[in-house]
């Protein structure tokens, strides 16, 4: 087989990748901090989509879809757990989890009523139309976009939780929120805001995927299963641990479609199954914590 | 482990609220059903989906069927009786449709089940039917249907199917001594499409270059681009459906494949086109049962298209929705010819139907059941060409219906 | 005022038996599914009842009194429906040893999943299960030979059944209906069974307190690994009725979404309780019944109210109902 399809295939894999890796950072960084695991974490990818296209229709910019869409649907998040979410803690830790899953029958649901149940195009921006000619082959250009957006994300988010105060303080509640209440820091507005931050990802997801595939109100069941997939073999809770799994799986897709291409979406279980049988708690997570 | 985090005695009043409205619920349950009309109704149940992904298709599906029990109304129904249309929303789902059909035969007493879209929902419904001898109309495209494997004597294909779209798409776009690809869903219909392409191909002359299989509801196709555009194709062939062709499309072009070869599909969906948009779909060619604009070729359509814009404010009718139309129309000419519901009589009448409802004349092959009729081909507008938001699609072909389309009966298994 | 304490004394003594340990639970759960094809709008819908009832009891042993929330109950449903619908169409089985070979297998796929599966906790493993589940979907999708693929099984039509020498017309709801009837009473009294057992209190024993029951010398791990596999068994005895009932098997049933469906009719019906699947299963397909009649949009309401037990009603229709009434507080 030739070299340039090999590369060519290495690289498909890895902007496949880079869109799990958005989406299974917010469902790891929320469980993380929070002990939830947002089952709704599918339909807030959708529901970014649909923001990114209604405000991009709104301003006649995909920039400013892409900027805002984050935002408001973060804001939405923050709602959902101040409304909701947050009357369960103290509760079994299935019980966000039954919420989430219920919740995301009625986000689908309303984004149905709101938009109908057709796809809606969302147009690739100008700027990213056509190829770029790598020498070994082409490329679309709005995917090679995708991962130098992801990857200036993750460097963002990095810093964040590195070198500011506020990343002290959540890195800190992660790990013992009774200590830090004991020192006077409100562990509840953390939550909200890394509640808010994890969909925010999801949604930012969304928006970048929605040039790729078409918008559609069942887009995000897919996207919560494959996140998942993501998370469980990082090690939930693991933020670079959901970065190396992303990829990993990203590329195992892409290398597979090249000899059984029917086979494309097996393997990603597969992949899964191995690693739960030689490390039950994924590949980055310290043991004791969920395993 | 598990305590509750609020006090005792809001509880109580959230409880309570709740139950109440639980009662209430429960209540509308228990209520009467709305009176049963008249028996000497023609019932017909129409099993579709409403919810899910074909939502758009199933309410065009409706629409056109209500016109065609309207039109017989209006004329003083089949020997007086009214026609009545029972509508259940089958989820796309073949357990669930399966259930509605049940319902539809054991409480609602059908007489014949019209309907379905996906392949697995129409052979749900037909298994149903089949085993308790009623008559069904299927308007779902598939070539498992048409084998005498799942075939019922009560069981009528009105749609067409993968074999007879690739065969004029392939027709019209293939000729000898082109290179052909293939982007094929692993899953039956995707198969049946894909050994359609190939014997057409086989015949022209042309010759294949690769076929690719992906996986049924794939979102990400981008990992089989490269491999196609190495194996350099001058056509490819994406059979799939629904959205993962709008997906598959759209990723092609993504990655600059028209640049380089025309695409073709088995069947350009009205909705689907709407849905992705003018610029990614320019220039595809697909199959296709109907579409409005035949309407400056063929009387029929005129007249169907005319019936339908004045009882849905101007809308025009789509591909699915003729189907609707079709299906339900010619049973009731059918029933009409027997002069009633009697099963075997309308069985009979619809083996010798000769119809012509919305594109021209059709009739029921004998051995299986398939409607014989006109395929389209069309090929997808540029934007800047579009006169109106309505007009997608240019005909490059309409091939007349013949049974040299279909599979010869002995292929299906049918004795002969 | 005796009249009416009696009649008191008497709803209370139903209730009360319908839910707790002995033999009554078990006869009076079946004589309300006896009556259940005259109460609901449709005999189609009663067996629906009688069917998820029967995948949402082996359910309930897991998550309910064990506390695991497996999101992957599909699969053993749609296993038992698959492998009864092959052996029948595929060779010629009869429908007995074709209900028997599928509980078989898919206890089988239930101890492998579960061998992976309970290795983890909390709620990683409501994850793997979810993922394990969907590899037995796409596996199914992909072996279109044996399953029909997206087409769904056909080819098993069950049009007749006999039994002990005697032919019965299945085409016929009711005597469908009651046929199946025998296997939710089997399988009420098999979970009664279980519940009364040593072994029915080491799982709420870990469901309580994982670490105690440890403590106390229990082999928690093995105990998982067993619960697990029962409630496969039962769920996957629901799948052959489901085969039996439609005659095809929708490749649908093994997809997440039935899963789901699953869990949230055990909640909605209320977890831990004997008697509560089946009232959870009737909820959800009336609920969805009537308003998919009003509305397409049925899911939001079914979501909304679905939050709402998960607020305010976290123990169920039947668990609630049990604590409202006037009785003795059962006992946990």
């Amino acid at each position: 087989m030739d070299l340039s399809l090999i590369i060519m295939q290495l690289l498909s894999g890895i902007a496949l990748g880079a869109v799990l890796v958005i989406t299974a950072l917010g469902l790891t960084i929320v469980f993380g901090m929070l002990g939830v695991v947002n089952f709704a974490h599918g339909a807030m990818f959708m529901i970014g989509a649909y923001a990114g296209l209604y405000l991009a229709s709104l301003t006649g910019s995909f920039w400013w879809g892409l900027l805002l869409a984050p935002i408001l649907i973060g804001a939405f998040g923050m709602l959902i757990e101040f409304v909701l979410i947050r009357r369960l803690y103290g509760r079994s830790i299935d019980d966000p989890l039954l919420l989430t899953f219920g919740l995301s029958y009625v986000l689908v649901e309303g984004v149905r009523i709101l938009f109908g149940s057709d796809g809606i195009p969302f147009p690739t921006p100008s700027q990213l139309i056509g190829v770029v000619d790598l020498g070994v082959g082409f490329f679309p250009r709005y995917r090679i976009f995708v991962i130098v957006m992801v990857a200036a994300v993750l460097v963002l988010l990095w810093l964040m939780l590195e070198k500011t105060r506020i990343g002290l303080i959540v890195r800190a509640g992660a790990r013992d929120p009774v200590i830090m209440q004991v020192l006077g820091v409100d562990i509840g507005r953390v939550w909200l805001a890394i509640f808010g931050l994890g969909v925010a990802l999801a949604a930012l997801g969304g928006v970048l995927a929605g040039p790729m595939r078409s918008v559609n109100p069942e887009m995000g069941s897919l996207v919560l299963a494959e996140a998942f997939v993501v998370t469980v073999i990082g090690g939930l809770g693991s933020i670079p641990g959901a970065v190396v799994a992303g990829l990993l799986v990203g590329i195992s897709i892409s290398m597979v479609a090249l000899v059984a291409p029917e086979m494309a979406t097996i393997v990603m279980f597969a992949l899964m199954a191995a690693v739960l049988l030689i490390r039950p708690q994924g590949l980055f997570n310290v043991r004791g914590r969920v395993a | 482990m598990q305590k509750a985090g609020s006090k005792p005695t809001e509880l109580k009043i959230s409880r309570r609220t709740a139950l109440a409205g639980l009662s209430a619920g429960a209540m509308a349950v228990a209520m009467p059903r709305l009176g049963r009309a008249a028996d000497d109704t023609v019932r017909i149940g129409f099993p579709t989906p409403l919810t899910g992904p074909f939502a758009a298709e199933a309410r065009d599906q409706v629409k056109c069927a209500e016109l065609a029990v309207k039109l017989v109304n209006d004329k003083g129904g089949i020997g007086g009786r009214k026609v009545e249309l029972l509508v259940r929303d089958d989820k796309l789902n073949a357990g669930e449709a399966a259930t509605r059909t049940l319902e539809l035969i054991e409480k609602d007493k059908v007489h014949a089940v019209v309907g379905a879209l996906s392949s697995a929902v129409q052979l749900a419904v037909n298994e149903v039917t089949r085993a308790r001898g009623v008559i069904y109309v299927s308007i779902s495209q598939s070539d498992t249907i048409n084998e005498a494997k799942d075939f019922s004597k009560y069981t009528f294909h009105e749609a067409l199917n993968p074999h007879m779209t690739t065969a004029a798409v392939a027709q019209h776009t293939f000729k000898k001594g082109m290179k052909v690809a293939h982007l094929v869903a692993d899953y039956a219909y995707g198969h049946e499409m894909l050994r359609g392409f190939k014997r057409a191909q086989a015949a022209i002359g042309a010759d294949s270059v690769g076929e690719i299989l992906h996986p049924f509801g794939a979102a990400d196709y981008s990992t089989f681009m490269p491999r196609l555009m190495s194996m350099r194709p001058d056509v490819l062939c994406i059979s799939n459906f629904g959205r993962d062709q709008a997906n598959a499309i759209k990723q092609a072009v993504d990655f600059g494949v028209k640049q380089q070869m025309k695409i073709v599909v088995p069947v350009l969906l009205h909705n689907q086109r709407l849905a992705v948009g003018a610029d990614v779909f320019e220039g595809v060619v697909g199959g296709a049962n109907y579409y409005w604009g035949l309407e400056t070729q063929s009387k029929s359509a005129a007249d169907f298209n005319g019936a339908f814009r004045a009882a849905n404010g101007g809308a025009i009718p789509t591909d699915y929705g003729a189907y609707g139309y079709s299906g339900v129309a010619s049973l009731l000419q059918a029933m009409q010819a027997a002069g009633g519901t009697d099963t075997d009589k309308v069985v009979d009448a619809l083996e010798k139907l000769q119809y012509d409802l919305t594109k021209g004349p059709q009739h029921y092959r004998k051995c299986d059941h398939q409607s014989v009729q006109s395929v389209l081909v069309l090929e997808s507008k540029k934007k800047s060409a579009m006169a109106n938001d309505n007009d997608l699609f240019a005909i490059l072909a309409n091939d007349a219906g013949s049974e040299d389309m279909l599979r010869s009966c002995s292929e299906l298994g049918h004795a002969t | 005022m005796t009249a009416q304490s009696n009649r008191a004394a008497a709803t209370k003594s139903v209730f009360g038996a319908l839910d707790r340990f002995g033999d009554q639970r078990v006869l009076l759960s079946i004589a309300i599914l006896i009556a259940l094809p005259w109460l609901l709008p449709s005999q189609a819908l009663a067996v629906n009842v009688l069917i998820y009832g029967v995948v949402v009891m082996g359910y309930n042993l897991l998550f309910g009194y064990t506390g695991l929330l497996s999101f992957g109950q599909a699969a053993f449903f749609g296993c038992g429906a698959y492998v009864t619908g092959i052996a029948i169409g595929r060779y010629g089985m009869p429908w007995f040893a074709a209900v028997a070979s599928a509980v078989v297998v898919s206890t089988i796929l239930a101890a492998v999943i579960g061998v992976i599966s309970t290795r983890t906790r909390g709620i990683y493993f409501s994850m793997v299960t979810l993922a394990l589940a969907q590899l037995v979907y796409y596996v199914a999708l992909q072996a279109s030979s044996f399953t029909g693929g997206e087409n769904g099984l056909r080819g098993f039509t069950v049009d007749r059944i006999s039994l002990f020498g005697l032919q019965i017309n299945f085409l016929d709801p009711l005597n469908k209906y009651y046929v199946l009837m025998v296997f939710a009473a089997a399988a009420l009294w098999f979970q009664s069974r279980i519940l009364n057992s040593p072994f029915g209190a080491v799982i709420e024993a870990i469901r309580e307190n994982e670490q105690r029951a440890r403590a106390c010398g229990y082999d928690v791990e093995r105990s998982k690994l067993l619960v697990f596999m029962l409630s496969g068994s039962i769920s996957a005895l629901g799948g052959c009725m489901l085969a039996l009932h439609l005659s095809i098997v929708p490749l649908d049933i093994l997809h997440y979404q039935t899963s789901g469906m699953i869990v949230m009719m055990v909640l909605l019906g209320g977890a831990r309780s004997f008697f509560g699947p089946f009232v959870g299963a009737a909820a959800f397909l009336i609920l969805e019944d009537v308003i998919s009649l009003w509305t397409p949009h049925w899911q939001i309401f079914v979501g909304a109210i679905f939050i709402l037990f998960v607020l305010f009603l976290p123990k169920g229709i039947w668990g609630t109902l049990l604590e409202t009434l006037p009785i003795a507080r059962p006992r946990r």
